[in-house]
């Protein structure tokens, strides 16, 4: 399998942006963006961009089996993570490797994704008295987000300093929600009206490309009516 | 009084995560300092489960069995007083990450455990197959109330660069922000969690890729005693995929798979037709399929064959409640459905039993340095059992909180702040940018001599780190990894790079270097490390492996183990 990677670059934050074209060869008919991006070196480059010297690619990874979040880019024009994007069910011989738009570029595909830890502080996303009963399911489910970032990047009403925190705030809160103390009721009802429920308008884009595949609707049909509506019962 | 000087935690996993919830409730303030924020640290992949003899299976389980297991499953070579204490406060540590909310499965709103590796009783709490996931999160939610009050500072994008000494003491870390490049001194206490040292064999473990070693590898350089380099956990499930290995949990086992191979005498013929031999029921009986993994490995690499995991047999409610997440894995990495057909596994390495020496109370050979996780060698001897790395690193990261909580206190009785007793000039030593000359101009990244060399380091040691190795194999890695400095050696003296040959990657080397040499030193066979010119066990290296780096040389000891 041949491919060329056009990758949007830069070499910091003020650094203006420029295209390079890498060339990448397997005989890996599982490879992933993450494999190719893993394997370039200077004889790689297809005409080099910017002077002669090379560059390596810089891009977050860790776990490279869709468990961690880390390396979450914009691949042929859709929020992916690399590790989960296949080569082979790419089509076209060039794809196409740019950075999220939504959060601050550091350096050619990493972004800073920290306004979604501030998010969850403000919200002040953790239990305050000991888990009490209610929906293991629901619980775990909602324990599966990786703080991708692939969700808000789709998500036709988020933007990074807006009120609303999208579906990466929702779903730690419906982990709380979902074993919630009686006695954090109020507040927590209180902060997922103004994170989340305010300002969603249901697209549901998120579900497509959450790559834990987390049943976003579920989680939100259940917390909405427990925080919005106050039925905390309908939680078992 | 002055203020408490903040402790520094190296990594936001689970044993980071839980020494800094662990400081925060005592009022002490501390800072978090990670490579990737906590969402990306490896404690995120463990799968099967945390072990603590909680006792409701109905089995008659005790603490006492734990411990036993456990030392047993480490062939007696961990610090019995630590897995003592470890095994007695499990249950503790299971129930308060259960009021923090971890959803562990229940039926019939009753805590459940599944059977494991080289345990004798059902004592693995879970959640499906994600385990490390549920835990994490639950603690990462629990630190970041303090973060809010300011007890808990995070450093997510920050790489651990050196310890700062001062009178042989830790008085703080060098550490570097990646997304500006720039270096910070940040003074105080110091605590490791910083997991793993996969990068030693890139792209052929379990772990993450976050997981570099650099940080080990620096402290090695600068003196900090390491031990059981040598005990290297392969784990007998696992299955090749692009970039890595993927780890089949062993609670596939626990819940009813079987290993076999198939048997087939007739030349040419595929194996796959041949009677099925069930080769560790065979040889180990009913409970051979959790077998500690060192035996099954070991067994695996014997056979010499192809060897599948058989998951057919389970039920479709298992399948349902208690391990969906790892049917959809392994359909999605492999293509095969498990319930349906075997799957073709082999071991591949999945844990460093051998870190940074650490006594009882996780302290290190140097003063105001402690360590807990993964990073650290502690709980699990010669071999780690199933369960025991998410407790061992929850666990860990609460004792050496303590440890350093107990320090902070003795200090302020005795009026004399650790700056004092690290005779740390206020004026000179403070936080701050580190001195200009240190400070890295831009982005570091390694230049492409240093990633070749890497490549060349890792596929080096899994040659003379295979689960059977004999002397002449490790001699001949050796020979191997002395060339390899040379060539390093030649580059870093010719590069006109930006901060010239990076530290880590000599530090690695010479990491690699000392795991060659454990594991050349210990001439006998215990739990992970099988020596095929020494099979059998010597009750007189019934020791710790120390190795140290002190004045350009790599030296090993063997050092008594405690009584209980």
């Amino acid at each position: 399998m041949k491919k060329i990677l056009h990758i949007l670059r830069r070499e910091s934050a003020q650094a203006r942006p420029y295209w390079e074209d890498f060339y990448f060869e397997t005989q890996d008919a599982g490879a992933t963006v993450a494999t190719a991006l893993s394997s370039l070196h200077a004889e790689n480059r297809i005409s080099p961009a910017q002077g002669s010297r090379f560059r390596p690619v810089i891009w977050e990874h860790s776990c490279l089996q869709k468990r961690c979040g880390a390396c979450s880019m914009i691949i042929d024009g859709v929020p992916a993570l690399a590790c989960d994007t296949r080569l082979s069910q790419l089509k076209g011989d060039t794809v196409r490797l740019e950075p999220l738009r939504k959060f601050p570029v550091v350096a050619d595909l990493l972004v800073d994704r920290s306004v979604m830890m501030e998010n969850l502080k403000d919200l002040s996303v953790w239990l305050e008295a000991e888990a009490g009963a209610g929906s293991e399911d629901m619980a775990f489910e909602a324990s599966r987000c990786l703080q991708c970032g692939l969700c808000l990047e789709i998500c036709p009403n988020f933007a990074a300093g807006g009120s609303f925190s999208g579906m990466a705030a929702m779903a730690p809160l419906s982990r709380l929600i979902a074993r919630l103390p009686e006695e954090q009721r109020k507040q927590t009802a209180r902060n997922y009206k103004k994170g989340v429920y305010s300002g969603c308008g249901k697209s549901l884009a998120c579900r497509d490309v959450c790559p834990a595949e987390i049943k976003i609707d579920e989680l939100l049909v259940k917390s909405n009516a427990a925080a919005v509506w106050n039925r905390w019962n309908s939680i078992k | 009084m002055k203020q408490q000087m903040p402790i520094n935690i190296i990594g936001a996993g689970l044993a980071g995560l839980s020494a800094a919830k662990t400081c925060a409730e005592a009022g002490i303030r501390v800072r978090l300092i990670s490579f990737q924020p906590s969402e990306r640290a490896q404690s995120n992949l463990a799968e099967g489960g945390i072990n603590a003899a909680l006792n409701v299976m109905g089995e008659d389980d005790s603490t006492e069995n734990h411990f036993r297991d456990t030392m047993k499953g480490g062939c007696d070579l961990a610090d019995p007083n630590m897995v003592r204490n470890l095994t007695q406060d499990a249950p503790d540590i299971v129930m308060e990450m259960d009021r923090l909310g971890v959803p562990f499965h229940r039926e019939n709103g009753h805590m459940v455990q599944r059977n494991f590796g080289g345990q004798k009783k059902k004592r693995t709490a879970y959640a499906k197959s994600s385990t490390g996931k549920v835990l994490t999160t639950a603690l990462i939610d629990a630190v970041r109330k303090y973060e809010v009050q300011g007890l808990v500072e995070r450093y997510p994008h920050h790489r651990f660069e050196k310890l700062i000494l001062r009178n042989e003491a830790a008085a703080g870390v060098l550490v570097c922000d990646r997304y500006s490049g720039k270096e910070t001194v940040m003074a105080g206490r110091v605590l490791m969690a910083c997991g793993g040292m996969n990068g030693l064999f890139a792209g052929a473990t379990t772990g993450t890729t976050a997981n570099t070693g650099s940080a080990a590898g620096v402290l090695f350089e600068q003196g900090v005693e390491f031990a059981n380099l040598e005990f290297l956990q392969y784990h007998p499930t696992t299955v090749s995929i692009t970039g890595k290995r993927l780890l089949v949990s062993e609670a596939a086992r626990g819940e009813g798979g079987r290993l076999f191979y198939y048997e087939t005498d007739t030349p040419g013929h595929p194996e796959d037709t041949g009677v099925k031999r069930y080769f560790l029921e065979e040889k180990y009986g009913e409970r051979g399929n959790l077998m500690p993994r060192d035996v099954i490995s070991r067994e695996m690499a014997m056979l010499g064959r192809q060897v599948y995991l058989d998951l057919t047999v389970l039920d479709e409610k298992t399948w349902k409640v208690k391990l969906s997440d790892l049917r959809d894995e392994i359909i999605h990495y492999l293509g095969i459905d498990p319930a349906c057909e075997p799957v073709p596994v082999s071991p591949g390495i999945h844990y460093f039993m051998g870190g940074i020496l650490v006594d009882e109370h996780h302290r290190t050979n140097i003063s105001g340095l402690c360590a807990a996780g993964e990073c650290a060698c502690a709980y699990h001897g010669a071999n780690r059992l199933g369960g025991n790395s998410l407790l061992g690193a929850i666990y860990g990261g609460r004792q050496a909180a303590r440890t350093m909580i107990r320090e902070i206190a003795e200090d302020m009785s005795a009026g004399a702040a650790y700056e004092n007793t690290l005779c740390v000039d206020p004026e000179s030593f403070q936080d701050g940018a580190a001195d200009p000359a240190d400070t890295a101009s831009s982005f570091r990244t390694l230049t492409e001599e240093e990633t070749l060399i890497q490549e060349k380091m890792s596929q080096i040691l899994m040659e003379g780190m295979m689960p059977l190795r004999d002397g002449k194999l490790i001699t001949h890695a050796l020979t191997e990894l002395e060339k390899l400095k040379a060539r390093a050696g030649e580059h870093e003296k010719r590069t006109d790079e930006p901060g010239g040959f990076s530290d880590e990657c000599r530090a690695k080397l010479l990491l690699a270097e000392a795991t060659l040499r454990c594991a050349l030193e210990r001439r006998e066979s215990r739990g992970a490390h099988t020596r095929l010119d020494f099979p059998q066990t010597d009750e007189n290296m019934r020791k710790t492996t120390v190795v140290r780096y002190e004045k350009g040389e790599i030296r090993i000891s063997f050092r008594e183990i405690s009584r209980l």
